[in-house]
């Protein structure tokens, strides 16, 4: 090699983190939001043994009582530990609202991806099916599911997806459109990298942010529709412990025996805030870190 | 010999860096623009001059600050003046271009409009005369059939033309002083030609003096009078354009100038003896000279230099003490061995 | 009128590249009103009937500014825009005629480096990883051994081993322009097309990366089809030069022998527009 020295090789390239001091870098409202995410999310994961009674089961000889030591957030009128269930019903509604926001996910990034891609008639297909979905008011949508299919879990399953693709698949479609004209995306093209190679290795990572950030929110609000068809008695039927439930159990007793609805729902609201915090910190931190 | 119209000393900007810490962008720099001169700032990525050029409007972007140093107009402190002497000062006194001449115009307002809009803010005129004033403004910066084009919108007109209204906009109040910032980087060769031809007009003709910043060097050496050249927020180099040119002091000045491409060149092609390395990065704080790493003339006392600019001729000042081409005469341009006559 | 511009040939060699006649056409979009009115709008030819050729360890430079087609021509030539009248030949193989397995050996012929370094390579992959990805593509001989061909790759750009763990984010601009470089020597190309391929670098940076093309060419006997809308980065490398306005190519031949006596008014009208760093030489004012 030619005389061409020591140059651009050995001067010193931009700094690389340790994931430890990455961590520290967040900004404080993602840090605040990890925290009662992580709290929440693992006291939920480990209820089984964390809760210190059965989630129905009842003791008769202290229905509806205050918190207590024995009972941290009293008992409703069938004797059973609200703390208990609060734990469970966390935790079922923290899986159900993963599985019905992530499992579908993949499948709406990539159908939006591809649209993206190809245009043409993939995308308009895709497109005007999505528009479709759209229009429907979503709530009313997930509801029209649940009349069909009737109470239970499978209406919340099925008609979240539903409703839900079609956002995932527009955000999508919107950021491969901008990702597809970069010149690392032409350079796949010049290389003579197949178009899946393409789409798949060189573009869907590079989508899918936007989406993921968007995911943090639509967990939230999946969780909340959750508790709330419950709460109306089309989510998840009595006797499971489910965060909606319990408030829909505890409303006749709200001045009587306030700590039934209100405690739950605190934990709701907790569980909101914590993911929201972490959602916005991501999606100003992917703003501020966009390519360069 | 009257005072200089601008007179810049130990300005400093920083910046918050990602973990709270201090970057400093312009290291202390001292500069001077004489009534009626026009001085370039010609430097390479992170070398500050775009920040130094902001500095003298006290419109360094967030999140930066002036954390030190003084701008001194006409006699005045430019960093004590109040909001509306200020706004006075922005208005009347200096004029800014900017790189993007898309960008620095108002998409959804004509352009005639934005013309008479300074002139009626600015200079107080009213609505029927700002708008005669701004077609014959239209008309000194070389636009053609300006009562027509005062009616477009700025993406019905191209970028060199654009930048004529910003020069319209910006001289309109006769400043004293131009602050161009890159003016001509965003555009063709042939538009570039007449815009420099357009500023070195109206400098003729209103006595107007100008701070150029560029990082080409054909344009500084078309239009400048004065030299300083800028490398890590330092100035390292300051003198008259043909000295720096032909018997450029720094070791970075020469690099840079042996590094400038030239149609000379042509049918001569042949490897430039180029510089290793890049221009430092904003977080990297280098000991003494900021040049050192890269300079093939370093020694050990360069580690203790302190960027101070030393006078190495008359009106020619230099930041480096080692000052390896004190004796070398005049610059070759480096492929062709050519010695200039 | 464009010109056909040929090196010296010997008959013999087939010309690296042939192009002839390469036309690439826009269609204006036509308004509702246009459409009722049933006015002809004629379409936009961003090519218009463009021919040269390209021999084998040749540098040719293509200079023009914005709009004159130059970067539209770098597309057509590797099928990224499809063109729609020419041929463009490799070695005598006309790429337009052919799709799938053989036209990706054509593209492996003909490699492409972008003017962006930010947006040249994937954010999301380390740089040994692309490197490597282009030569398993193409099954490249060494390419089974990750660490030795990344590792060489890297010295042909002048870059060290500890480049191929990072993330192009940690490079900068200059380096990412090497990596650019590398991965298209990834796959044994015979021809670099450098579209505005230093026109965003700092001019110490762009110095370093003029002289990495002639050493490549030196060395690998790469052929280069440089395109700038800077003369005087041209000068420096382009054994010829074509210039391109509107599409066409007004003016074609020897870099020195263009630019001493430049023959079409817009060649001239460039020339004299450039600014000489050389205060002594100014233009003249007035």
């Amino acid at each position: 090699m030619s005389a061409a020295t020591a140059d651009a090789g050995t001067v010193a390239p931009r700094r690389r983190l340790g994931i430890w001091r990455r961590i520290k870098r967040w900004p404080t409202t993602v840090k605040v939001g990890a925290v009662i995410f992580g709290i929440l999310a693992l006291a939920a994961l480990f209820a089984p043994l964390i809760a210190p009674y059965k989630p129905n089961e009842i003791d008769p000889f202290a229905l509806l009582s205050s918190p207590s030591g024995q009972h941290l957030f009293g008992t409703d009128d069938t004797g059973r530990d609200v703390f208990s269930r609060t734990l469970y019903g966390l935790r079922l509604d923290i899986l159900l609202a993963l599985l019905v926001t992530y499992v579908p996910l993949p499948f709406a990034v990539v159908v939006g991806a591809l649209a993206g891609y190809f245009g043409g008639w993939v995308d308009t297909i895709v497109s005007r099916l999505a528009d479709v979905f759209i229009a429907f008011p979503f709530i009313v949508l997930v509801i029209a599911v649940v009349a069909i299919v009737g109470p239970g879990i499978e209406g919340f399953l099925i008609g979240v997806p539903l409703a839900a693709w079609a956002l995932y698949a527009r955000l999508a479609r919107a950021e491969m459109l901008v990702v597809r004209e970069q010149p690392y995306m032409l350079a796949t093209t010049a290389l003579g990298y197949s178009k899946w190679r393409a789409i798949f290795k060189h573009g869907l990572p590079n989508v899918a942010r936007p989406c993921f950030v968007y995911s943090t929110i639509d967990l939230i609000g999946n969780l909340i529709l959750l508790a709330g068809l419950s709460y109306l008695g089309f989510g998840v039927q009595p006797p499971t412990a489910e965060l909606g439930g319990i408030i829909a159990d505890g409303q006749g007793y709200l001045l009587t025996a306030w700590w039934i609805a209100t405690l739950p729902g605190l934990v709701l609201v907790l569980f909101g805030v914590g993911v929201g915090l972490i959602g916005e910190g991501i999606s100003d931190r992917g703003l501020e870190r966009g390519g360069r | 010999m009257s005072s200089p119209l601008l007179e810049i000393e130990s300005l400093r900007v920083e910046f918050p860096g990602e973990e709270g810490e201090r970057l400093v962008a312009v290291k202390g720099v001292d500069l001077a623009v004489e009534q009626g001169e026009v001085v370039g700032l010609v430097g390479e990525s992170g070398s500050g001059k775009s920040l130094t050029c902001r500095a003298v409007m006290r419109m360094v972007p967030e999140p930066g600050t002036i954390s030190a140093g003084s701008v001194r107009f006409d006699g005045e402190d430019v960093m004590a003046l109040n909001t509306r002497k200020l706004r006075d000062f922005r208005a009347h006194s200096v004029g800014m271009i900017y790189q993007n001449p898309f960008g620095s115009l108002n998409p959804t307002m004509r352009v005639g409009g934005q013309i008479a809009e300074t002139l009626k803010v600015n200079k107080g005129m009213k609505r029927d005369a700002a708008k005669k004033e701004a077609i014959a403004l239209l008309e000194r910066v070389g636009i053609e059939d300006p009562e027509h084009r005062y009616r477009a919108y700025p993406h019905e007109l191209s970028g060199g033309m654009c930048q004529r209204v910003m020069i319209a906009i910006s001289t309109a109040s006769s400043p004293r002083l131009m602050l161009a910032d890159e003016p001509t980087t965003a555009l063709d060769v042939t538009t570039q030609a007449q815009i420099l031809k357009l500023l070195g007009k109206m400098r003729a003709e209103e006595g107007m003096a100008m701070l150029l910043v560029s990082h080409d060097f054909g344009v500084i050496a078309q239009a400048c009078d004065r030299v300083a050249v800028m490398y890590g927020g330092h100035i390292v180099e300051t003198g008259p354009v043909e000295t720096i040119y032909h018997e450029p002091e720094h070791p970075y000045t020469r690099a840079l100038l042996n590094s400038v491409p030239e149609l000379d060149s042509a049918g001569n092609v042949q490897r430039r003896a180029a510089l290793a390395g890049h221009p430092p990065e904003l977080s990297e704080v280098i000991p003494g000279c900021v040049f050192a790493p890269r300079c093939e003339h370093a020694k050990q006392e360069c580690a203790g230099v302190s960027m101070k600019l030393e006078q190495v001729g008359s009106d020619h000042e230099s930041a480096c003490p080692v000052r390896p081409y004190a004796d070398a005469g005049a610059r070759g341009t480096a492929k062709a061995g050519k010695v200039e006559a | 009128m464009s010109e056909v511009v040929t090196a010296e040939t010997k008959k013999s060699d087939a010309h690296l590249l042939e192009v002839e006649s390469l036309v690439k056409e826009f269609g204006l979009r036509r308004g509702l009103a246009e459409r009722v009115a049933r006015t002809e709008v004629a379409p936009f030819r961003a090519v218009d009937d463009v021919s040269f050729t390209l021999d084998r360890g040749e540098i040719l430079g293509i200079a023009g500014g914005s709009g004159s087609g130059k970067t539209t021509l770098a597309r057509c030539l590797i099928r990224l825009i499809e063109p729609d009248g020419g041929s463009v030949r490799v070695d005598g193989i006309d790429i337009r005629a052919h799709k799938g397995a053989e036209l990706r050996e054509l593209r492996r012929r003909m490699q492409m480096v972008f003017q962006d370094p930010y947006a040249s390579l994937n954010p999301r992959m380390s740089i040994g990883a692309a490197l490597h990805e282009a030569g398993k593509v193409h099954n490249r001989p060494g390419s089974e051994n990750e660490g030795a061909f990344v590792s060489r790759l890297l010295g042909l750009v002048q870059l060290t081993d500890r480049i191929a763990s990072r993330k192009p984010r940690e490079l900068s601009g200059g380096q990412r322009q090497r990596v650019s470089i590398a991965r298209a020597l990834a796959v044994d190309p015979e021809l670099i097309i450098a579209d505005e391929a230093v026109s965003a670098l700092d001019v110490s940076v762009q110095a370093q990366l003029l002289n990495l093309f002639l050493d490549l060419r030196e060395e690998l006997g790469v052929a280069i089809l440089f395109i700038s809308h800077q003369l005087a980065v041209i000068a420096e490398v382009a054994d010829r030069i074509a210039v391109m306005q509107k599409g066409r190519i007004v003016e074609a031949g020897p870099t020195q022998e263009v630019f001493a006596h430049p023959k079409d008014e817009y060649t001239q009208a460039l020339l004299n527009a450039h600014p000489h760093p050389d205060p002594r030489m100014r233009i003249a004012a007035g």
